[in-house]
């Protein structure tokens, strides 16, 4: 399989407050705004952004102050890929963590963060130790505007 | 931004939510819309998405969680007006299966 070529890149880290979750949607929307995607794939790349970053603010941080790192990669067959990173509580059982419905949050989260995440991208990874922290790794693949066209 | 009553009659309660729905904002949305829920007690309860720009998972967990809040009150809850978008991910949630999205 040919390697593509990362042909950019970005680093960005902030504190684990709940209104940096706007932020972090709209930094990844202007990064990833160079590729010229649909609003429909700008929409998908927002939501898991958002559900990743809130997972790090809600479970791993659990409220309290740590932080969030995101990178996130172009490559030149159009694919983009973004890893979110905490250094928090992490996560025993991954596999259950992202089953639908599972939650150990309150009655108000619902536990489909990694379902949509799973839907609207390409590829969804997540490594995680007890103790350590958690890195979610997601991929997708921006359709090039003149394949757009042909549809 | 934010949550606010579009019209308050015997017959019902229509709030419109406006902005983001995130972790963030749905907390403030939650107990505004509940206040206003157990203030004026209506037969039906719609909520109004047209205002919402995005929504993640917490606006699934606040409509989840508003629909148990009515139910039990025996008050009629339903969704309406949301646009392409966030009605998508309203669909994916499978929440459609209780009826209140219109
Ligand atoms: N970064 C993380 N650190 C620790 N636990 C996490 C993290 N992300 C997810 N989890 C765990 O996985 C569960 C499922 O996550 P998710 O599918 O987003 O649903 P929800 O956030 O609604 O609970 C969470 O309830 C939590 O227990
Ligand atoms: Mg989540």
């Amino acid at each position: 399989m040919k390697k593509y070529e990362c042909i950019n890149e970005m680093d960005l880290s902030f504190i684990s407050k709940s209104n940096n979750e706007s932020f972090a949607r709209a930094t990844i929307s202007a990064f990833v705004s160079q590729l010229d995607p649909t609003i429909d794939e700008l929409t998908d790349i927002k939501t898991s952004v958002s559900e990743a970053v809130t997972n790090c603010i809600a479970h791993a941080y659990n409220e309290q102050i740590g932080i969030i790192y995101i990178n996130a990669k172009i490559f030149s067959n159009g694919k983009i890929s973004i890893k979110i990173r905490d250094k928090g509580v992490g996560i025993d059982d991954v596999d259950q963590a992202m089953e639908p419905l599972f939650t150990t949050g309150g009655s108000d989260r619902s536990g489909l963060g990694f379902a949509v995440m799973k839907s609207f991208m390409d590829r969804v990874k997540v490594k995680s130790y007890v103790g350590k922290g958690t890195t979610v790794l997601m991929e997708k693949s921006i359709i090039r505007r003149s394949n757009k066209n042909e549809k | 931004m934010g949550v606010s009553i579009l019209s308050n009659s015997k017959e019902g309660l229509k709030i419109s939510i406006s902005g983001d729905i995130d972790h963030h904002s749905s907390s403030d949305m939650r107990i505004k819309i509940d206040s206003f829920i157990e203030k004026y007690h209506p037969k039906i309860v719609i909520l109004d998405f047209s205002s919402v720009s995005f929504m993640d998972t917490s606006g699934i967990g606040l409509i989840l969680g508003r629909f148990k809040l009515t139910e039990r009150m025996g008050i009629k809850l339903e969704v309406v007006n949301a646009r392409n978008r966030v009605k998508r991910i309203i669909e994916f949630s499978g929440i459609k299966s209780l009826g209140i999205l219109k």
